[in-house]
């Protein structure tokens, strides 16, 4: 019934929280960050990502916009194993470093594919994964238009960030953005309007990607370029 | 009513009959707690255990350490970055020791030249130019690189 009177309740199960509940978003830095990896380097101890095949919960890319208006992407074992520069100095017009992750978007293409509900976002605004029920058919792998998701050959089901959930709950920080050396991440409650990540958004001329598909990611970026997709 | 019909509505109703008796068995105890999932997973996935202890844990032992780092330029950086993670440490520090990086490479991570990097963020060098193959530890010390 509920999805016959309101069928946009029922695909969207999860919204921000009225009152005081936590809505948890995520600020990343361009400007700050170095490209050291350390991100995706504990985020893979933390959570037991398998080091190869390459599967990431985040990762880092360059971008190198060189002089004749080319644009490079380089992403060698997601950041772990060290940039380097693919052309020189003098042929670069531009060059950055992206960290991607999930977006833990509020309108999530990915929980709304899943055919067991294994796929879902927490009343936190986190999107989550049951592995005790997913099935593996990789629908949401395919629907997440940020490539934030892979299925875990181990257990043959979907694995993607968690937002470090059980450390949260702990009052530990994520993973990564404990480690980052250069305060580049941070998360917060976007129903807070003081939380750090308000304030970033606040201050900051922040861009989410691919604004165009209407995820309402909580991805926000500061500096992030027009050639960053 | 014409049998036909009463026949199909017997087929209807045993047929509903035996989804409502599935769904009673196979529906997972807390599903729809909060949304179309199972509640439970959210417990499940909040049980995982933290591996990384954070440096609050580290300088309640190792307070001297983190006196000298707290003055440095590495201040902000967590002990975990270089030594791995210490939740074993923490439970047992005298079976499992962490993990000591004497390796210059490591720092290069962070401080090898490139020009994504901002400048007014973090020192870079160019290794090769700078050091002349010497490791990184020789002459700083990682815990207070620079005064």
């Amino acid at each position: 019934m509920v999805s016959l009177l309101n069928p946009y309740k029922f695909v969207f199960a999860t919204k921000k929280p009225e009152g005081n509940g936590k809505w948890y978003g995520v600020g990343i830095d361009i400007e700050k960050c170095i490209g050291c990896a350390s991100c995706a380097r504990s985020c893979k101890t933390e959570n037991d990502v398998l080091a190869e095949p390459f599967f990431f919960r985040n990762w880092i890319e360059q971008y190198t916009i060189t002089n004749d208006g080319q644009i490079k992407v380089s992403s060698p074992n997601g950041g772990i194993d060290g940039f380097t520069q693919p052309v020189p100095d003098d042929e670069i017009y531009k060059t950055f470093f992206v960290p991607k992750m999930c977006n833990h978007c509020a309108k999530s293409p990915c929980t709304q594919v899943c055919p067991v509900g294994a796929s879902f976002e927490s009343p936190e605004g986190i999107a989550l994964v049951d592995q005790n029920y997913c099935i593996g058919c990789g629908y949401c792998v395919q629907a997440c238009p940020y490539g934030c998701r892979y299925i875990d050959p181990r257990k043959g089901v979907v694995d993607k960030c968690t937002l470090c959930y059980h450390r949260l709950e702990k009052g530990l920080d994520p993973a990564c953005m404990m480690a980052c050396p250069t305060g580049a991440r941070l998360y917060g409650d976007l129903n807070d309007k003081e939380s750090a990540l308000s304030l970033f958004v606040k201050e900051n001329n922040c861009a989410v990607l691919k604004p165009q598909l209407n995820t309402e990611s909580k991805l926000f970026y500061n500096g992030l370029s027009q050639e960053v997709h | 009513m014409p049998v036909q019909i009463r026949r199909l509505l017997i087929a209807f109703a045993i047929f509903i009959g035996i989804m409502l008796v599935l769904k009673y068995y196979l529906t997972p105890e807390s599903w729809r707690e909060y949304g179309p999932y199972r509640g439970y997973a959210l417990t499940e996935i909040a049980g995982d255990e933290a591996k990384y202890v954070q440096m609050e844990t580290c300088s309640m032992c190792h307070d001297s350490i983190a006196e000298l780092k707290s003055q440095g330029v590495h201040e902000t950086i967590e002990c975990e970055i270089c030594h791995g993670p210490g939740y074993k440490h923490a439970d047992e520090p005298e079976h499992n020791r962490m993990e000591i990086i004497g390796d210059g490479l490591f720092c290069l991570r962070c401080h090898e030249k490139n020009m994504a990097r901002p400048e007014n963020i973090i020192k870079q060098i160019d290794a090769a130019e700078h050091s002349e193959g010497e490791e990184c530890t020789t002459c700083h010390n990682p815990h207070q690189p620079w005064l």
